[in-house]
């Protein structure tokens, strides 16, 4: 479990990471962050990149800052940082309690925010965060910039719409308003695997009627996604269990959930009506 | 020397700290991936993508041409080298089953090695054997071990062996039987998985014609005997090492195809070869276990109590017999029984082979499986005669006055006798501990509240202290300083610090003073190693006999030296006094020595040198016994199980170190956890393994592994060994599957729901779901 | 092969002048080519946690960095855990309460242990599961490796 050779790169600069990501990308050239998904790939030789750019040593990159309404989260940023709040009112402490889910606590040191979405594994927690909450994905290369809103982002298992020469410089997280109410549920067989399934809901409101629902599910389907079903069976009712439990329904009939050795689509969809139910329940506890 | 007012440290039944810790905590270990010879090569193995198939060709070229590389093999390189053969010697009946140590015709499993490539760095061989390509015809694959044999290479079927134990008129007793209860139930297959992957390394020396393997454990003298045979060495030019080791649990320390090839390539290569597993070969490599399905029936009368046990199984072995041959077959029929008297019975083994990792022993082999089965019938039983769980088990259970207690059984050679014991009276002292009554009251009230709690039981018996025998040497030379040199294995169980305590209480010495020896063939011609929970029971008893020994000669120099009887003397804190007068003239151990030296004029007519050598044989195993007892809730709605409380009550003889033994069943109990709820390989149709990695095959974490609480007695030291000593190495997995399929389904609320381990959050769910629960 | 580079590696305050194979994981490079074999692999896919090591004071998978990323960083490894020949309250409280058996999970564990007690000496018994749930021992049952890091942070509040 010996990764293949490669050349090492360790720019400094942003343009030098995307210069050398223009050069080499076409062979295989990779960005390396944080590493964790990364090099176990690349210790069973499932990834061969020819390159490594190392952009651990650029310091523009660890930005974590509010700017226009939205938390930007640097491509370096790690997601210890994550375990105090990042930022004031309901999304820092939102992200501080998802956080404790992500992996394990030596990964967390080491991993990146910026590379669990680039990585796109289905059940991780970050890309359904993103997908819920409608993050936007600044990607950079050498030849200019775009936006891409999460829902454009996620492609299918493990593979994103990220060109190969594009580094995804920074997600923007809009923040939540004073009034929104959060909750999530993840399930894994154990401490710190990835989630067979899991969900992540948000609403405001008005007149004790559910506004703006956000509900996302990842680690079901072959990429997080919010789950408009669920959310139209939200908006404008007055939080209940009935209500709750007819979301759940809604959420698990609209999914179209992945089989794999250990799980059966059956388990999966069952899973996710409960946890679905008991992420709601949390927003009123 | 400790002065006078230290306290001695060591006695036998003190929780003393371990000699093993201060180098592991210091990261001063010497395992095997830590050893390196200069100029050593490293090997790869290139292992069969295919589950089963003809070998058309191996074209190894392009990796022979890769730099760096040395060489590149496959079996015919090495067409000399015979099958890897039994531990027990070989057996005509099943040696057409053998795996060689790279595969010949046929490949037979995912990860049969098929050739090896030696590189100068194990970055370079593991490019290289990618470059190996390999051609291979498609033969049919078999994946479940109670299918229809196959042929196997028009020779024989792949039902390799049966085999059948019992007594009693099986026909007569069913035919009159008040009730008959059968069940079906399923152990996954899972295993040991060390922290350590395994390592060799195999270097020769030609100038004295030397060859050595570093990397061994478990049963270096025996995997030394093997290596002999099949390499044709005599004992003394081939010596086998034992460093530290990363855990054992059974399938760690077999003789290997890798082991095998490493010693091949020193000589043949003429330079130092080292070969480390990675995770993912391991988990597809090394012995897998446990893999059995059970058809099981009991013929019961009207009071409960079951009058027969009618058996027939199905152990899926994999692709090859390695070397314990069909030992695990053997010690499931001859375990069944466990604790109950079943007075008529019959289990009959399909020993099969399948397209899958070949398959041996781990911890507690046939007892963790047998236990689990014939639990799930207790309460089977239990349920179809509307008895109580426990009250089943007590009317059946072997009572005190019918002990010790025989029957025409065979355990790998042996007679099963059970050690008298008092397996109800531990029973109560188990549930009063517990406080069952009220823990029932308290679950009841709870599960009528909606919650789904639980509890189980698991009744077992414990084999351990294989015979028939082993010794011991002990050497103090004239500095005083103690040698115990024994030809058992450390594989992190404690046994340097036991062998010392034992040692110590004769040689009245504090045990860090004593140096304990194992696993090095070149220092003893002998040994068992450390398996089948033997190395305390005949080990440590063979290091008693030999300090007794130590103690007699020393004294008796000692006695003429100070001009008095030895009978007056003792030692203390390394030094013979008087016992009358523990301040006044004495001698030190290395005094002594000093006196039997061989130039020594004072020596007389004695033997030269203060040391010994002495034997235990041992004519029965020893049965340690005790039970599990599980609680736990499930959630409905994701299928999870948690733990809530675990028991464990042992009997075991006579303690050596107490910390030690619970730590023996604290970890024991985490890996029956992964048994029962999380390990599982599963493969696919194509027989493609499923669980290559630690993202898949799961073992628990500390936050899926309850803290048991243990009761561990001394009630009924074992009649087989002077010190009274019984086995403690398997107990804490033994029960826990039972116990906790036990619990589950009373929790749920469905009698004998749970068939099948492990018991997965999807299985479970299915079951509920079924169940309109 | 890709062309080695120059890196300087300070393990336990000693500087290690190498030159490097970019695709040496950090494990490979501490063990094989700095002789600092107390850093154990057992996954090399960053699962198991044995190959803990503290760099730049973080517990981070050894098997999951390459050794030329931690040029000119600060590691610290199960070596240089112990001040001279007296232990650190982490190795003493292991030894103490039976946390280890075959030893080989322990120097991950220690390190993992010695970097969350150094970062929160107050950490809650809760949290420190949740950290302790990050490595894997097959021998021990978990339950003496808790009551020594637990033992170990009353030791560490005391002298620190």
């Amino acid at each position: 479990m010996k990764p293949t050779a490669f050349e090492y790169h360790a720019p400094t600069t942003v343009n030098e990471a995307l210069a050398l990501l223009a050069e080499h990308a076409p062979n295989d050239g990779r960005i390396l962050a944080g590493g964790q998904s990364l090099v176990p790939t690349m210790a069973f030789r499932l990834a061969r990149p020819t390159h490594l750019i190392d952009i651990n040593q650029i310091v523009e990159l660890e930005k974590l800052s509010v700017e226009d309404g939205a938390l930007c989260i640097g491509a370096t940023v790690r997601h210890a940082k994550f375990h105090t709040p990042a930022c004031e009112g309901v999304l820092g402490d939102l992200l501080t309690e998802v956080v404790n889910n992500v992996a394990h606590y030596p990964i967390r040191q080491r991993g990146t925010f910026c590379g669990s979405l680039a990585h796109s594994d289905p059940a991780s927690e970050w890309c359904m965060v993103a997908a819920t909450l409608d993050a936007t994905m600044i990607v950079q290369s050498a030849s200019g910039e775009r936006a891409i809103p999460a829902d454009e982002f996620f492609d299918t298992v493990m593979t994103t719409t990220l060109n190969d020469d594009e580094l995804l410089r920074e997600v923007r997280i809009p923040l939540l308003s004073n009034d929104s109410v959060y909750g999530f549920q993840e399930f894994s067989r154990r401490a710190g695997d990835f989630a067979i399934s899991m969900t992540l809901v948000t609403y405001r409101l008005e007149a004790g009627k559910i506004v703006d629902p956000h509900l996302g599910v990842g680690g079901a389907e072959d990429r997080p996604r919010r789950i408009a079903e669920a959310e139209a069976a939200l908006a404008g009712q007055i939080p209940s269990d009935n209500v709750f439990r007819a979301a759940a329904n809604a959420a698990a009939a609209a999914i179209d959930p992945m089989e794999d050795h250990a799980t059966n689509a059956q388990y999966r969809r069952e899973l996710t009506a409960t946890l679905v139910r008991r992420a709601l329940e949390n927003t009123v506890s | 020397m400790a002065t006078a007012t230290n306290r001695m440290l060591g006695h036998l039944g003190d929780s003393v700290e371990r000699l093993e810790d201060p180098p592991l905590v210091t990261g001063k270990g010497r395992f095997v991936g830590d050893i390196n010879f200069p100029d050593q090569l490293h090997m790869r193995i290139v292992r069969s993508a295919h589950a089963h198939g003809t070998i058309k060709s191996i074209d190894t070229s392009a990796a022979e041409a890769f730099p760096g590389v040395i060489a590149v093999w496959t079996n015919a390189d090495i067409d000399d080298v015979p099958p890897i053969d039994f531990r027990e010697g070989s057996d005509p009946t099943l040696a057409l089953f053998r795996q060689y140590p790279l595969a010949r015709e046929l490949v037979r499993y995912v990860g049969d090695p098929v050739a090896a490539v030696f590189a100068e760095d194990p970055y370079t061989a593991e490019d290289a054997a990618e470059l190996v390509i390999l051609n291979i015809d498609p033969l049919p694959i078999l994946i479940n071990a109670d299918e229809t044999p196959q042929d196997f290479m028009g020779k024989a079927t792949t039902e390799a062996a049966v085999v059948e134990q019992g007594y009693g008129d099986i026909e007569t007793t069913f035919a009159n039987a008040h009730k008959i209860v059968e069940i079906d139930v399923k152990v996954s297959r899972h295993t040991g998985v060390p922290m350590e992957c395994r390592g060799a390394i195999g270097r020769y020396d030609e100038a004295r014609d030397v060859l050595e393997m570093y990397g061994a454990a478990k049963v270096p003298h025996r995997n030394r005997d093997t290596l002999c045979r099949m390499l044709n060495r005599p004992a003394s030019g081939m010596h086998l090492f034992e460093g530290h080791t990363g855990g054992g649990f059974g399938i760690r320390g077999e003789l290997y195809p890798e082991d095998v090839l490493v010693c091949v390539a020193a000589i043949r290569l003429g330079r130092p070869v080292k070969w480390i597993e990675d995770r993912q070969e391991h988990l597809m490599a090394a012995n897998h276990s446990r893999q059995q399905r059970h058809i099981i029936r009991a013929a019961v009368a009207e009071d409960g109590e079951i009058v027969g046990l009618d058996d027939e199984l199905y152990l899926d072995q994999g692709g090859y017999i390695r070397t314990h041959g069909t030992r695990v077959a053997n010690m499931t029929t001859g375990t069944l029984p466990g604790p109950y008297r079943f007075p008529v019975y019959r289990s009959v083994c399909h020993f099969r082979l399948t397209n899958k990792t070949p398959a041996a022993t781990y911890r507690s082999p046939g007892r963790c499986e047998s236990t689990f089965v014939r639990e799930r019938l207790m309460d089977a039983v239990a349920v179809a005669m509307d008895m109580d769980p426990i009250a089943v088990r007590r009317r059946n259970l072997i009572s005190l006055e019918e002990m010790p207690y025989g029957r025409a059984l065979d355990v790998l050679g042996d007679s099963v006798e059970h050690d008298p014991g008092d397996y109800a009276g531990l029973l109560d002292q188990g549930l009063a501990q517990i406080g069952w009554e009220d823990l029932q009251k308290q679950l009841e009230e709870r599960r009528a509240n909606g919650e789904m709690v639980g509890s189980g039981i698991s009744m077992f018996f414990e084999k351990s202290g294989l015979g028939p025998s082993d010794g011991a040497k002990i050497f103090i030379d004239n500095t005083g300083c103690i040698e115990v040199v024994t030809g058992g294995a450390s594989i992190g169980q404690g046994f340097e610090t036991a062998m010392a305590q034992i040692a110590a209480e004769d040689l009245g010495t504090d045990y860090r003073r004593i140096r304990v020896v194992h696993g090095q063939t070149n220092r003893i011609d002998y040994g068992v190693g450390a398996h089948a929970s033997r190395a305390t029971v005949l080990t440590g008893t063979a290091v008693s006999l030999t300090a007794q020994a130590v103690r007699a000669k020393a004294l008796d120099m000692a006695a003429e030296l100070m001009q008095t009887t030895a009978e007056s003397l003792t030692i203390t804190d390394g030094a013979v006094h008087s016992k009358n007068n523990p301040t006044g003239p004495s001698l030190t151990l290395g005094e002594i020595a000093e006196a039997l030296l061989p130039t020594s004029k004072i020596r007389g007519d004695r033997e030269p040198y203060l040391k010994g050598e002495e034997w235990f044989h041992i004519d029965h195993q020893t049965y340690p016994y005790g039970h599990h007892i599980a609680v736990v809730k499930v959630d409905p709605d994701t299928g999870g199980v948690e733990i809530e409380k675990y028991f464990i009550a042992y009997d075991i003889g006579r303690s050596i170190n107490p910390m030690m033994i619970e730590g023996q069943l604290v970890g024991g109990l985490a890996q029956g956890v992964g048994g029962a709820l999380f390990e599982e390989f599963t493969y696919t149709e194509a027989g493609d393994p499923q669980a290559v990695t630690f993202a898949d095959y799961l073992m628990p974490t500390l936050q899926e592994t309850p803290e048991p609480e243990i009761l561990l007695t001394e009630d009924f030291p074992s009649i087989r060994t002077p010190l009274g000593i019984k086995g403690a190495g398997e107990a804490g997995i033994t029960g826990a599957a039972g116990a906790i399929a036990s619990a589950i389904d009373n929790a749920i609320g469905i009698p004998g729901a749970v068939t099948e381990t492990p018991v997965s959050p999807q299985r479970l769910k299915k079951i509920l779901r079924e169940h309109g629960k | 092969m890709s062309k080695k580079k120059d890196i300087t590696l300070n393990i336990n305050g000693r500087d290690h002048n190498l030159s490097v194979d970019p695709r040496w994981t950090l494990a490979d490079t501490i063990r094989d080519h700095c002789g600092q074999t107390g850093t154990h692999l057992g996954c090399e896919h960053g699962v198991c946690g044995a190959c803990t090591v503290l760099v730049d004071d973080s517990p981070v998978r050894s098997c999951l960095m390459f050794g030329i990323q931690a040029d000119g960083k600060k590691i610290r490894t199960v070596e240089g855990l112990a001040n001279g020949s007296e232990y650190h309250p982490l190795q003493k409280a292991f030894m103490e309460n039976h946390a280890l058996q075959c030893g080989y999970c322990t120097p991950g564990f220690l390190m993992l242990a010695t970097g969350v007690l150094e970062a929160q000496p107050d950490i809650s018994d809760d949290e420190l599961n949740d950290v302790l749930s990050s490595n894997l021992c097959r021998c021990t049952g978990y339950a003496n490796i808790i009551k020594a890091v637990r033992a170990a942070r009353e030791e560490m509040r005391k002298t620190s």
